[in-house]
């Protein structure tokens, strides 16, 4: 074990995943532009290259290349910069096996920060994890903890399907214990980060250690709430929500998205369909108020679900109800 | 370096596959009257391409890849796929080459290195350049041919590729089917080069790589204009775009009329948009198929009785895809749910 930053650990999964198979290809823009890049040094130009502004050619060369047997991790940066590509995201990448008749695989990682709420104003700050959620053929990665962020990177790389990996830009330099040798942390299993038997909280990305700290002060209360982080949104692990609302009967979403774009929202549908018998109040969503994130720091605070907003959810969930 | 012709086996070759392109799009065509509904959705075809399409790829070997776009029924079968299975892909069957969920605009054989067909405009370029950054890490000398129409020149999928496959020296041909038309928006409608009377070749000036322009419908002088970049390609040298200039016989595609069964398909754009009826009337005067045929015949490559039993065993050939297709039954329900992931 080592502490790292989140960034850092990263990296560990892509050069853990770069030193074992010699088809990871890593290619983005400004990477890469010296020889002593330390992917450069150790995997050479044939592997890791540099890119113009072009996340349409990025991605598309990424499906090629993957459909012709290679897996490439492309750096996009910012989630924002993947809407200038969407058709390739989106219609291109999770198609190809499908349309294909399973002839083809199409693996490769598509990694973005995304949620900069640090002044970045209006373009990129978005959280656009749901945007990519409901795409069959896609799998869609949201890590909170530098751990996860070494091993469900590297799990990214081995997959066979197409991979948005998406890294919150507050969590960057927050370090963490991070295993030293091969660590690999499976798709579609959700991670309880706190236990408690009052309030079900699912939150993804930067929102998990604002709904850790919101769930220590209700602790001071003598309020025990669970934190669950899903790690991966799809596939989902709806079995571990749905078992702990189970057990508290009530339910949580917190998400940096305006509330009708929101990985919460689709969590709520799922929980209301599936575990309605295990409802003592309605479910409530902490969400960000519906506008674009504003420049100005009150502004953005107010816009941003912070811990007070998350306690005040919990509050009145707890007061809800049966 | 030049590109040696084909011998008089080879031309054969490359006249019973166009004739096989030719044959087997008369047969989509024919089903929307003969089999009404059995096709669904859009459907195009490539006839009036075939020369274009059998010359470019009379330079395949085994390891190279192809991708397409929508228009996607010549290349496979080129390349060796059964007409029999793209036939029933494109009736949505079990037995079909992509199992039904593909269709006519997204037939795909990897075992023959066909490796994809993008429906959207452009889109694919990239996936092509990707392929080939595959092929040049291997150095084995094999490269990639990226199809793919006019229309799509005007899309930032084919500059940034353009772009990067030179920066990289990329070991693919893009090989750009100019037929005049984007649907029913000429080219000089669209293209600031074909409106300055330009060949839209001069594209590859921007990305410091050849362009050539070349008759599309002449399947020795495609032979010899592809060869050329083939060569350069396998040499590690880079990329060439090649302006293929074809005239496609058919309309862009078939009518759809939602929520009806398509029906037929339409007379030429040239006519029924534009009223340019002899423009058209030219084209078939200069069909590739029957040019060539004359060609061959004339050059004594090819007897006129050989080239009847040729035609009439590649329209055996193409009738038993029809039946056969026709008589494959649809896929299992559960199917829809296969193969959404790896």
């Amino acid at each position: 074990m080592a502490q790292l930053p989140f960034i850092a650990a990263i990296d560990a999964g892509i050069h853990q995943e770069m030193r074992r198979d010699p088809s990871v290809l890593y290619f983005g823009q400004n990477l890469a532009t010296t020889e002593n890049h330390p992917f450069v040094a150790a995997y050479g130009h044939e592997r890791v290259r540099v890119t113009p502004i072009s996340e349409t050619a990025e991605i598309g060369i990424a499906i090629g290349a993957a459909m012709a047997g290679l897996r490439p991790v492309v750096e996009l940066y910012m989630a924002e910069f993947m809407l200038v590509a969407m058709d390739q995201v989106l219609n291109e990448a999770p198609r190809f096996r499908y349309m294909s008749g399973g002839q083809v695989k199409v693996p490769l990682v598509l990694k973005a920060g995304f949620g900069f709420a640090a002044g970045w104003a209006g373009q990129h700050t978005g959280s656009l994890t749901a945007l990519f959620m409901g795409v069959p053929g896609l799998k869609v990665v949201v890590p909170s903890t530098a751990a996860d962020a070494k091993g469900l990177m590297a799990t990214a790389i081995r997959d066979d399907n197409p991979v948005v990996f998406l890294h919150h830009y507050l969590l960057t330099l927050e370090h963490g214990e991070v295993p030293d040798g091969e660590h690999l942390v499976p798709f579609g299993k959700a991670e309880i980060r706190r236990a408690g038997g009052d309030v079900t909280i699912v939150a993804t990305g930067w929102m998990v250690l604002r709904s850790l700290a919101a769930a220590e002060k209700l602790a001071a209360e003598g309020i025990q709430a669970e934190v669950i982080d899903p790690r991966t949104v799809a596939p989902l692990d709806l079995a571990t929500i749905l078992k702990s609302v189970a057990k508290t009967g009530r339910l949580v979403l917190v998400d940096q998205a305006p509330r009708h774009a929101t990985v919460g929202g689709i969590i709520a549908g799922d929980v209301a369909e599936h575990g309605f018998s295990s409802l003592k109040a309605p479910i409530l969503q902490v969400n960000a108020r519906d506008a674009t994130v504003p420049y100005s720091e009150p502004l953005e605070a107010y816009v941003i679900p912070d811990e007070e907003r998350i306690i005040a959810a919990v509050r009145k969930v707890l007061k809800a109800g049966r | 370096m030049s590109v040696q012709p084909p011998n008089a086996e080879r031309q054969i070759w490359i006249f019973t596959h166009m004739l096989r392109v030719r044959e087997f799009e008369e047969r989509v065509k024919r089903t929307f009257t003969e089999h009404p509904g059995v096709i669904r959705g859009h459907t195009h075809l490539a006839d009036g391409a075939e020369a274009s399409i059998v010359g470019a790829l009379s330079h395949f070997r085994g390891g190279d890849a192809a991708l397409a776009t929508y228009r996607c029924h010549g290349y496979p079968l080129v390349l060796g796929s059964d007409p029999k299975a793209m036939m029933a892909e494109i009736y949505g069957r079990a037995d079909g080459l992509c199992k039904g969920l593909g269709g006519s605009m997204h037939l795909t054989d990897v075992k023959r290195g066909f490796l994809g067909t993008s429906g959207i405009v452009g889109a694919g370029i990239p996936h092509a350049a990707g392929a080939a950054w595959a092929a040049q890490i291997r150095h084995k000398g094999e490269i990639v041919f990226c199809f793919f129409g006019d229309g799509a020149s005007k899309q930032g999928a084919f500059h940034e590729t353009l772009n990067i496959a030179s920066l990289w020296k990329l070991p693919v041909i893009f090989v750009m089917e100019n037929n005049g038309y984007n649907v029913v928006t000429t080219t000089a409608q669209e293209d600031a080069n074909a409106a300055n009377g330009e060949p839209l070749a001069l594209k590859a000036k921007a990305y410091a790589m050849p362009g050539v322009t070349v008759d599309g419908a002449d399947p020795l002088a495609v032979h010899a204009t592809v060869g050329a970049a083939v060569e350069r390609a396998r040499a590690g040298d880079g990329p060439t775009l090649v302006e293929s200039k074809v005239y496609r016989l058919s309309a862009h595609g078939n009518i759809i009329a939602p929520p009806g069964v398509p029906l037929h398909y339409p007379e030429h754009e040239a006519i029924t948009v534009f009223g340019k009826r002899e423009e058209y009337e030219a084209a078939l005067r200069g069909d590739p198929v029957p040019r060539f045929r004359a060609a061959l015949v004339k050059s004594g490559v090819l007897s006129g009785a050989k080239a009847g039993e040729l035609a009439a065993q590649v329209a055996k050939e193409m009738d038993a895809a029809v039946s056969f297709a026709v008589k494959s039954p649809f896929p299992k329900l559960e199917s829809a749910l296969e193969n959404v992931y790896a």
